[in-house]
């Protein structure tokens, strides 16, 4: 459908359009005119994506004189591909409607691991040796010495790739990762620089978070994006987090023996260039003295990660003196390595601040704060100087120069904890050195000074009144949208109490009670046997998932459950989980029915989708706190404290609950879906912890629903699925339409739209 | 229905006491053959089925060896003795469905063993079977009350025309493939007495195939080392040594035997075919869900960058390379085995037999396993409440009791040889044969030229098709159906509807009884004639009772719904009748013939 949006003409791949979608594409047109940064909640399940790559593709097709690229950030490389699926669907339809000048270019990009399509790389087994694999292929270096000696290997497709020059382009349209690799291997081009060449000139981009926020990726990839885009970060209820880890290193035992290790080996191969290649080294050194810590120009296959500390707060000066010989820097950082592990060995947990920690390095190790800033930098331009291939190898040495970088950048925003255990395991010693960075907005800083729009926007953004503080901005737009529902199709469930009315919770002093245990597995078999389909569970933590199903193992639940349904479990191990997750999709599919464990927070939680058959049923078994007793949680609370004023209560509720609706919100995908989800502890079912769930679950969650027991919560699930089962007018009945057809929404133009809306 | 032909070794004795004769039954569908393994033995047998007249079998469970015996319909019995059970079910599976053929054959069968016919055996299952059937259709078992109990029909008679029913249920649940167990076998509890440190584990064939499917390495080892390297016996001791050293959960003791033992360790390492075959299936997974892809993309966690201990990630204890298989892992296989089903359908006694099927069903799935399609993912984004619903032209699925027929039989009574039907459009179809024949020849060069489009038949043609069949068949009852008081059997009484139709099935069924039987050729046939004439003619008269006990407003359509039964009726007193005199007259000179 078409429609005209104030001054925009807007494209919709559908017949049909939600009035919250309209009026999320109006926020959302507001916010770029006055090119300002906004902040968008909408309920999962209400297409938020295929609203906002509309609004803002049409945006550019109305608007040509301003071509806005975007910038789409999501999570996950699955949410990428859909992300990009639904942008192809658009793409025809606007291509239909509108003809070539609709036409746009839009890549997802990843890394090596998932675009490369030489055989002889992908046979590694993890990102990091396919990024080295790569390296010793095509390195500048190495390319110069294939050119000489035939028998030196390279790879045949990005030879190809760089044989093709300027003409190795991609024509326009829509491209996932599969489309990529496919591309390339037709062509014999490298997806991978290939992709990486083409984002300068894409109008679309979609690639992770970390391309932008994580300042050692970023620098690389997205250094020329320019300002007139629009950078949308999806799903964007963990972007805190995701800021705070961008900036946080640790250092163990394992890094400091591996450190030791790289340092032999670099000082062996300058060793060897001193009397191979002297010339080699002087150079390096007349260069550094030069000022230019980076070479400038290096080739596209040369650049390796990047500066982990923040673009705008690197120094453009000279290295200083005492590390611009390589064989002194080398010996400043077996010092620097010496102090680490003296500070590792140690009984108690220590906590202190970056200042204090730079200048006991400076009194004991000799090393001064200006020193430790460069580390980086002089770590990478020796590494290019000894031609060093197999980064893979080197990671440890690059994980104290990181950790060096930062310690010498900043001075506030992050503190040093050290623990000798971890306290859950205390008779393993397991001492760690961890650099934590607690401020979510300095990642995220550099993104909003450098773009005109930022999207921040997700289906649990609640309270959207707290991210602005979290990452320290001003949005010209921030709003939060309600579901209009043609029929009650999500069924919320507060259960407190099982089967013989105890209560059921997962707080400390209750998880491991076995009348808990055997309580929630009695709330899940029932559930089992009366919902078709697939049903999602989860649970708190691993180790209490393990616990449990182990216990439910032994008392026989589990095998009752077994008859039922198929029982698929999340583990540590990605791979296992995927395989899990894929039978578990082939058993909703065929109609066996499935159950699927999984723990909030976890990698599943994250971004995989539980729609329409796939999860009829949420169980999410206790309220998903964070782990309080872990140092580096304490330590931000108490900066956010201090900084923010928030408090710690206030912050633990918050990111538990967001966790919370995050896990039961995947179940719908549209208005013609359905689901339950049952909130099973007691807690939820006060009001400071269930206020903080998004208003979209709060308006749908009755108060006759918010003190269940298990044998209440089954009469209501096989009520409700009776309910659901009856024929429906989709569009919505009795004054209040939930689907807009274009004649409704060209009548909407002509009255006052907002009185009809909300 | 099932294989056509069995072969299995057995023992042949001419009596339960007697040693038996070593040798192999053959059996087909119209005999079984039994060859001694000693050529020069007397005990050789070629039997057709049709001199057979039932089987037992000893039951699994008992003490007793698994003997199948046949029993002569002059008396006396074959008896073979099996080797196992599923040899035994194998045969007498196959010698009921011989049985059940060689019974319906159109054979002219003699005198005296129809006769006998209604004292047939049955087995327990087929009694099941119709016990069921009659519990699954009420309208059935008022039939069966009324005439076997009455005594008017036989057991086997009622049951004889309705074969075709019992048949269906039963070749389909025979033929059904039993799923893999959802239940774990993994946790095949040890069983301790408690008093002894002597552990026990249960072990069925069933159980073997499970852990041959759930676990190629040791697939692949007792392939390797049974028998060549260790007996059977010793290979399943040791799996079992392995199984229970990891249920403890005690590495060190598990690494130490480990050590000492290599085919132990071999069931304690993880499975590396097990690994090979999961690298290879993450390839083709669906990138909507493939997270190993996120970690590949993920490099905020490069090792020792991120945040390493806030409690998010979990501790594992440092396991030793043993026994890190863990219950989730066991559960994720599980049912990953469970979703490929049963891919093998062979006896499970020898496990030899089911390894060696396993490897190829194996090899058979490789191959045809295939990449998830973009479209796939298309559908899947897709919001399908925002799209328009797809209008694929369908008509009204128009499911019909079997009153109806009766109602529109009864209409056209009534509407006595009016044949204009109006709601009937008929679709004219004059075609020349050159006309059609060069329509055809144009179609099939369109074939040829563009390949078979995707309806085959465009929708609307189907459609008029479709719709001109259905109305067709029920255009009666479209026009009765709108109009209630047009159906004369709506606007009756309730109880005497019921009566009515009620009757109208007594006399269908009688009636088929009553016509199968014709040409009487036997004495059993004369008196199953009488016996189903005097029942009608009982129905005759109920029929002439509620045509006069009926209210004067509803008499005439009453008379209107009987006249058709009565006619039927006297149809078959008629032939009757004739039938009679022929055979009086024929048998003039035999004094009393049959009667």
């Amino acid at each position: 459908m078409k429609f005209q949006l104030e001054d925009v003409t807007v494209y919709f791949p559908y017949d049909h359009i939600y009035p919250e979608q309209y009026a999320y594409m109006l926020e959302l047109k507001r916010a770029l005119d006055a090119k300002g940064h906004c902040l968008l909640e909408m309920p999962t399940g209400t297409g938020k994506t295929i609203a906002l790559l509309s609004l803002i593709t049409s945006y550019v097709l109305s608007k040509p004189q301003n071509p806005v690229k975007l910038i789409y950030c999501t999570r996950t490389v699955h949410e990428m591909e859909k992300t990009l699926a639904e942008l192809r669907l658009l793409h025809d339809y606007q291509v239909q409607q509108v003809g070539p000048r609709a036409q746009i270019l839009a890549v997802g990009l990843s890394s090596r691991k998932n675009l490369c399509v030489n055989p002889a790389v992908l046979a590694s087994e993890n990102r990091d040796s396919v990024d080295a694999g790569c390296r010793k292929l095509t390195a500048s270096w190495v390319r110069a010495m294939a050119a000489e000696n035939p028998n030196v290997p390279t790879c045949e497709f990005f030879e190809q790739y760089e044989k093709a020059g300027s003409s190795a382009v991609l024509p326009p349209g829509v491209y996932t990762l599969q489309d990529l690799r496919a591309f390339g291997t037709k062509k014999g081009w490298c997806p991978y620089f290939l992709a990486r060449h083409m984002v300068q000139f894409a109008n679309v981009v979609v690639y992770s978070y970390q391309y932008l926020l994580d300042p050692k990726v970023a620098s690389i990839i997205s250094k020329e994006m320019q300002r007139e885009s629009v950078v949308v970060f999806d799903e964007a209820h963990n972007i805190d987090n995701v800021c705070i880890e961008a900036l946080s290193v640790s250092v163990r035992r394992q890094t400091i023996e591996g450190a030791r290790r790289n340092l032999n080996k670099m000082r062996q191969e300058i060793e060897r260039f001193k009397e191979t290649d002297a010339g080699r080294l002087r150079a390096e050194y007349n260069r550094l003295v030069d000022g230019l810590a980076q070479r400038g120009n290096l080739p596209i296959s040369d650049t390796w990660l990047s500066n982990p500390a923040l673009p705008d707060d690197i120094l453009k000066e000279a290295v200083p003196g005492n590390i611009r010989r390589a064989e002194h820097f080398i010996h400043v950082l077996r010092r620097l390595v010496q102090y680490l592990e003296g500070r590792l060995d140690t009984e108690n947990v220590e906590k202190e601040g970056i200042v204090t920690f730079v200048s006991s390095i400076g009194s004991q190790a000799g090393i001064d704060q200006k020193t430790l800033k460069f580390c980086y930098d002089r770590l990478y331009s020796l590494m290019l100087t000894l031609e060093i291939t197999d980064t893979d190898e080197f990671l440890h040495v690059q994980t104290i120069c990181d950790f060096a970088t930062l310690v010498g950048t900043y001075a506030r925003g992050f503190s040093i904890i050290i623990e000798p255990v971890d306290e859950r395991m205390p008779h393993i010693p397991d001492p760690v050195l961890q650099l934590s960075c607690h401020d979510a907005s300095l990642a995220i800083k550099p993104v909003f000074e450098r773009f005109q729009s930022v999207v921040i926007t997700s289906g649990t953004l609640s309270p959207i009144d707290l991210y602005p503080r979290l990452l320290n901005f001003n949005p010209v737009v921030s709003r939060s949208f309600t579901m209009s529902l043609t029929r009650d199709c999500i069924c919320p469930m507060v259960l407190t109490r099982g089967s013989d009315q105890l209560p059921v919770s997962t707080k400390f002093d209750m998880r491991s009670d076995l009348g808990v245990v055997r309580n929630y597995g009695r709330l899940l078999l029932e559930m089992v046997s009366a919902v078709p389909d697939g049903i999602v569970c989860f649970f708190v933590s691993y180790s209490y998932m393990d616990g449990i199903v182990n216990s439910w193992n032994e008392t026989g639940i589990l095998k009752e459950i077994m008859q039922h349904k198929l029982v698929f479990i999340e583990t540590q191990d990605v791979v296992e989980t995927t395989l899990a997750l894929d039978n578990y999709r082939k058993a909703c599919d065929c109609g066996r029915g499935a159950v699927f464990f999984s723990v909030a927070r976890g990698k599943v939680a994250e971004g995989i989708d539980f729609d329409r058959h796939y999860g009829r049923l949420v169980i999410m078994f206790g309220v998903p706190f964070q782990y309080t007793l872990s140092k580096i949680l304490l330590a931000r609370l108490e900066y956010l404290r201090e900084t923010f004023q928030i408090k710690e209560g206030d912050f633990l509720t918050f990111d538990a609950l967001r966790q919370a609706a995050q896990c039961v919100g995947r179940v719908i995908r549209s208005k013609a879906d359905y689901g339950m989800m049952i909130f099973a502890d007691k807690r939820y079912s006060r009001h400071d912890k269930r206020s903080k769930l998004p208003g979209w679950i709060l308006s749908h969650l009755r108060d006759a629903h918010l003190n269940l027991s298990t044998d209440m919560a089954l009469h209501i699930a096989r009520e409700f699925l009776r309910k659901m089962a009856q024929p429906y007018d989709k569009a919505g009945s009795s004054g209040r339409k939930t689907l807009l057809s274009q004649e409704d929404l060209e009548k909407m133009s002509e009255a006052n739209m907002n009185e009809m809306l909300y | 229905m099932g294989t056509k032909y069995v072969q299995k070794s057995a023992k042949y004795k001419t009596s339960v006491k007697d040693p038996g004769t070593p040798g192999v039954l053959e059996m087909t569908e119209r005999k079984f053959v039994f060859r001694p393994s000693d050529p020069t033995s007397a005990s050789k047998l070629d039997v057709e089925f049709r001199f057979i007249k039932g089987h037992k079998n000893t039951k699994e469970g008992s003490n007793k060896p698994p003997w199948l015996n046949l029993t002569r319909d002059q008396g006396g019995s074959y008896i073979f003795e099996f080797k196992n059970f599923s040899d035994l079910h194998v045969c007498r599976e196959f010698v009921g469905s011989a049985l059940a053929k060689s019974g319906e054959a159109p054979q002219a069968p003699s005198e005296k063993l129809v006769a006998t016919f209604p004292h047939e055996q049955l087995s327990k299952s087929e009694m099941e079977l119709r016990m069921r059937c009659l519990q699954e259709d009420s309208e059935l078992q008022k039939l069966h009350k009324q005439f076997v109990i009455g005594g008017v029909l036989t057991e086997s008679e009622f049951w004889a025309a309705r074969k075709k029913l019992l048949e269906r249920d039963y070749s389909t649940k025979s033929k059904q493939l039993v799923g893999f167990k959802s239940s774990m076998v993994l946790d095949t509890k040890p069983m301790s007495d408690g008093r002894t440190n002597k552990v026990t584990f249960n072990l069925t064939p069933e159980i073997k195939y499970q852990i041959f499917a759930l676990k190629p390495a040791v697939h692949q080892a007792f392939l390797n080392h049974v028998p060549n390297k260790m007996s059977e016996k010793d290979f399943w001791t040791k799996y079992f040594r392995a199984e229970y050293l990891h249920s403890t959960k005690n590495s060190i003791a598990a690494a130490a035997e480990a050590a000492e033992d290599e085919e132990l360790a071999l069931f304690l390492k993880d499975d590396e075919i097990l690994a090979a075959e999961t690298r290879k299936k993450i390839r083709r997974v669906d990138p909507t869900l493939d997270l190993e892809a996120d970690l590949g993309d993920d490099y905020i966690h490069l090792p020792d960058h991120g945040i390493f201990r806030d409690g998010g990630k979990e501790i594992t204890e440092s396991h030793n390379e043993q026994c890190r298989r863990t219950l989730s892992q066991d559960l994720n296989r599980q049912g990953a085995v469970v979703l490929e089903g049963r891919t093998i359908d062979v006896d499970l006694e020898d496990p030899r037999t089911v390894a060696e099927a396993l490897v190829r069903s194996r090899h058979a799935v490789e191959g045809s396993e295939k990449q998830i399609g973009l479209d796939r993912i298309a559908r899947m984004t897709a919001i399908e409440d925002l799209q328009a619903p797809h209008s694929y032209p369908f008509a009204p699925l128009c499911i019909k009791d079997p009153r109806d027929y009766f109602d529109a039989q009864q209409a056209n009574a009534i509407k006595t040889l009016d044949d204009t039907r109006a709601g009937m459009q008929q679709t004219k179809c004059s075609l020349s044969t050159t006309e059609a024949y060069c329509s055809l020849r144009e179609s099939i060069s369109e074939i040829k030229s563009s390949g078979l489009n995707h309806p085959i038949i465009k929708p609307e043609v189907a459609l008029m098709v479709y719709n001109g069949l259905t109305q067709n068949i029920s255009s009666t009852k479209y026009q009765l159906g709108k109009n209630p008081q047009e159906s004369i059997l709506e606007s009756l009484p309730n109880p005497t509807k019921e009566e009515l139709l009620h009757h109208w099935i007594s006399i269908q069924e009688l009636l088929r009884h009553f016509w199968s039987s014709y040409p009487i050729t036997t004495s059993y046939l004369y008196t199953k004639v009488s016996r189903l004439k005097d029942a009608m003619s009982k129905i005759y008269r109920q029929l002439e009772e509620i045509k006069e006990t009926v209210q004067a407003d509803f008499r005439h359509q009453v008379s209107l719904l009987v006249r058709p039964m009565h006619q039927a009726l006297d149809a078959a007193f008629q032939h009757h009748d004739a039938d009679l005199q022929k055979r009086s007259a024929k048998s003039g000179e035999r004094p009393n013939g049959y009667t």
